[in-house]
């Protein structure tokens, strides 16, 4: 559990270039990480090849924290 | 005189004949690979591919009609696992249904717009995600000088060639952030087998508004596509190039 936090921590800060200690699980990837809507269409899609999944449109369009990624990917991996 | 594209790997669409086939020639020219995309017939396309090779540069060929997304984007895909990237795709695919709007079916509409406007949708849309992950990418769509001028008798193609112009536009700004540049190649009266089809008066009446007083070649176009791939146009999005003989100035 605690490695899907680590692999999606670290494609966070890879891709939105932020600091480790702003990746909480309670972060909004707009609000509080600066994403704009590019920015978290390329996370689904980063996150999709790293855990071998694909996450619909619907669904990408709740995801709006780091932690409902979290739990997105352990609920269907 | 051109920047290279040495290492650099290109896909065009209606490459078999005509004005693709001059850009597919063209891009091995300056050092890509090429993907040659067709629709119709597989021995011309081996004749574009053909003529790739010669140059020394890599040819595949990929069937596909470009108005199915599930077409495209199996073809990208092809492109990608056989090339091994895609950095450059060249919008050209194209078809003419002409009629008086009077006359036109709708399904004389439907399947040019499909074609020419939906196509090149279709194409963006298929090479974003890899383009994005590589954080760079030239798209370069062909329209048209009648997208500007308008034209009688050709209502769809109009249509479809004066949207691919929007859609540039439009994708431009949504993907220069990421490194992808898109513009625009609008060709006037060249010669091909498009063009030869033409009505005799309408030919004659195009003819006399191109201030350069002759046909363009399909050569004529690749030049521009080959600039707008090269890093030479780097600074360049969301433009539309008119390479016309002077018919829209």
């Amino acid at each position: 559990m605690s490695e899907v936090v680590e692999r999606v921590k670290r494609i966070v800060i890879d891709r939105l270039g932020v600091d480790e200690a702003e990746v909480t699980l309670e972060a909004s990837f707009k609000d509080d990480l600066g994403a704009d809507s590019l920015d978290v269409v390329e996370l689904v899609m980063e996150l999709e090849d790293e855990f071998d999944m694909e996450i619909s449109d619907e669904d990408a369009e709740k995801i709006t924290t780091v932690g409902e990624v979290v739990t997105y990917i352990q609920s269907h991996t | 005189m051109f920047a290279s594209l040495e290492g650099k790997k290109a896909l065009v669409t209606g490459a078999s004949r005509g004005i693709g086939r001059a850009i597919a020639v063209a891009l091995a020219e300056a050092g890509a690979d090429v993907a040659i995309n067709y629709s119709g017939s597989e021995a011309a396309a081996a004749e574009t591919a053909a003529a790739v090779e010669a140059l020394g540069r890599r040819a595949i060929i990929v069937k596909a009609n470009v108005g199915k997304a599930d077409e495209f984007d199996a073809m990208v895909k092809e492109v990608i696992e056989q090339l091994g990237a895609l950095d450059i795709l060249v919008n050209n695919a194209g078809i003419t249904r002409d009629n008086l709007i009077m006359r036109m079916k709708e399904e004389e509409f439907d399947q040019v717009i499909e074609t020419n406007l939906k196509g090149v949708f279709n194409g963006i849309k298929a090479v974003t995600r890899p383009m994005m992950k590589q954080r760079s990418g030239r798209i370069i769509n062909i329209s048209s000088v009648v997208g500007v001028l308008g034209n009688p008798g050709q209502a769809n193609y109009v249509a479809a060639k004066a949207g691919v112009i929007g859609l540039t536009k439009a994708s431009a700004r949504e993907l220069a952030s990421r490194g992808i540049t898109v513009n625009c190649v609008a060709p006037g009266f060249i010669q091909t087998d498009m063009t030869d089809k033409l009505p005799e008066d309408m030919k004659e009446s195009l003819s006399a508004g191109i201030p350069l007083a002759r046909l363009g070649d399909a050569a004529d176009i690749a030049n521009a596509v080959r600039f707008l791939a090269s890093d030479a146009a780097a600074y360049m999005t969301g433009q539309t190039v008119h390479v016309d003989g002077g018919m829209y100035m």
